[in-house]
């Protein structure tokens, strides 16, 4: 009777704008069937990686439009690290260049999503590198 | 995903490890194969927790209410545990859990954990498995335990099972003050919260609830089997509660009222103690527990051995009216007994 559903974390850190993206997210991914943890905007490194860990997420996905992913991606990944997270994915949506895509995968992160993705196409990622 | 064996899992999470603890909840939350392990592991632990409710409409500002609440708790050197459910969406499955959003003050503090859930499908304001995360939670030894319902505004009676004290939340300004105070919630209440108290109509609110509560003693409710139920005249006489349901006025988002309420829960406590009613609700509880999980057990071993075409044929014997429900029964429990 094990009732598993895939959980993700959504988060919007950086000092930027708005979330209206990151809940547009949110949405699809429940209509997916799966269980969203909203924690909104202007979250730090350390509160996404302590919500993961408490809600024992199975991805974080962060929604970056202000240019700072170079440098809040690599502290995300070595505050998963030190608590022990290395198995939760994470994935990047927003306005990555090009450019920065490969060493941003090389840090850990599974997937960048750029603006205009198709909604589905997050799901199908997710559903591919959880393993349910 | 590692596979950590039960037994590890449980000796981590009994010495204060945050990640054990969290995957721990979500076996139990799962009913994976192993949480019956962990949860039979945990038992001897549970029990030391004060549980408290919060339910109420949504938007009165639950969520807002316990992240204060904790704030002031912290204060008190009390360590707190809180579980926050959301309603999982009917047609898809999934759901978007909102309330940790509300509780981002509080991150950053080891003395607090919060875990958000979702209904999956349980009606009553609980998830199915709430109680058995907040028995983890116990386990994992926080002082205090909070549970901020679903906000439905109504029928959230499961709470009262839950928790030690029940806080009904309330908020001027949701449309027809009457209409938002649906009979049934004030019965549950043992504190009412009037939050957002910053609102000129608050006056009104608290007033329309005053006169609801004037309307006569609240009825307790009593476990009857496992089931929550007014006393009623062939269960002898009612057994009123007597106990005065405070009224609290709170701005939960600047911490007004707070230190009122969380005085009026202490009191709560004491009454409960001291009345030797935190017992009989503990014993109400289990005893309610142990028939449920009977009946499901019963059933689930009864139906392991009815093949599937001897129930579908049962059904349709009952659509074609050849049979009626209390015999099919019957038959059910009497298999060698052959249909009429
Ligand atoms: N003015 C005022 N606004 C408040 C107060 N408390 C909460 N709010 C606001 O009310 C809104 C809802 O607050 P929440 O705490 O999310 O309410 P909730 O009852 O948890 O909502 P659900 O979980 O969705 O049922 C938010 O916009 C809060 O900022 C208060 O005391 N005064
Ligand atoms: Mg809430």
């Amino acid at each position: 009777m094990e009732n598993r559903k895939i959980r993700v974390l959504i988060a919007k850190p950086g000092l930027d704008g708005h979330d209206r993206g990151a809940k547009v997210i949110a949405r699809s991914l429940r209509d997916a069937g799966m269980e969203v943890i909203y924690t909104g905007l202007r979250q730090t490194p350390e509160m996404i990686v302590e919500a993961a860990l408490q809600e024992d997420v199975d991805v974080i996905g962060m929604s970056i439009l202000s240019g700072a992913h170079m440098a809040l991606t690599p502290r995300v990944i070595e505050l998963m690290h030190e608590s022990g997270l290395d198995d939760v994915k994470v994935i990047i949506g927003g306005i990555i260049p090009d450019e920065d895509v490969p060493a941003l995968k090389s840090m850990g992160v599974s997937e960048v999503f750029g603006p205009g993705t198709n909604t589905d196409d997050i799901v199908k990622h997710i559903r591919t590198v959880v393993s349910v | 995903m590692l596979k950590t064996f039960p037994e590890t899992l449980v000796s981590q999470l009994l010495a204060g490890n945050r990640r054990a603890l969290a995957r721990t909840i979500t076996a139990v939350e799962n009913e994976a194969p192993e949480s019956v392990e962990i949860l039979k592991t945990l038992y001897p632990y549970t029990g030391r927790a004060y549980t408290i409710g919060i339910t109420g409409a949504p938007g009165t500002g639950k969520s807002c209410l316990v992240t204060a609440l904790t704030q002031h708790l912290r204060k008190q050197n009390k360590t707190v545990g809180i579980i926050a459910v959301d309603p999982t969406s009917p047609f898809t499955g999934g759901a978007v859990l909102g309330d940790r959003f509300r509780m981002r003050d509080l991150s950053g503090d080891s003395g607090v954990f919060i875990r958000s859930m979702a209904s999956r499908g349980h009606l009553g304001g609980l998830a199915r498995t709430t109680y058995d995360v907040m028995r983890v939670m116990d386990a994992a030894g926080f002082d205090i335990i909070i549970i901020e319902t679903v906000g439905a505004g109504q029928n959230e009676v499961e709470i009262v099972k839950a928790a030690d004290t029940t806080i009904v939340v309330e908020a001027p300004g949701l449309g027809d003050d009457i209409q938002a105070i649906k009979a049934g919630i004030l019965e549950i209440a043992d504190i009412l919260v009037v939050n957002k108290a910053d609102s000129p109509l608050v006056q009104n609110t608290v007033r329309a609830l005053k006169a609801m509560l004037d309307l006569g003693h609240r009825q307790r409710l009593v476990a009857h089997h496992g089931q929550l139920m007014a006393q009623t005249d062939s269960t002898g006489a009612p057994e009123y509660d007597f106990r005065e349901v405070p009224i609290i006025q709170t701005v939960a988002i600047n911490g007004q009222g707070i230190s009122t309420l969380v005085e009026a829960i202490d009191a709560h406590r004491s009454y409960l103690a001291e009345n030797g009613i935190r017992q009989d609700r503990q014993r109400a509880r289990l005893q309610g527990e142990l028939i449920a999980r009977l009946k499901e057990t019963l059933l689930k071993n009864l139906l392991d051995t009815v093949p599937d075409e001897t129930f579908d044929q049962l059904i349709e014997s009952l659509l074609a009216r050849q049979i009626d429900p209390v015999s099919a029964v019957q038959s059910l429990l009497n298999p060698q007994r052959p249909l009429s």
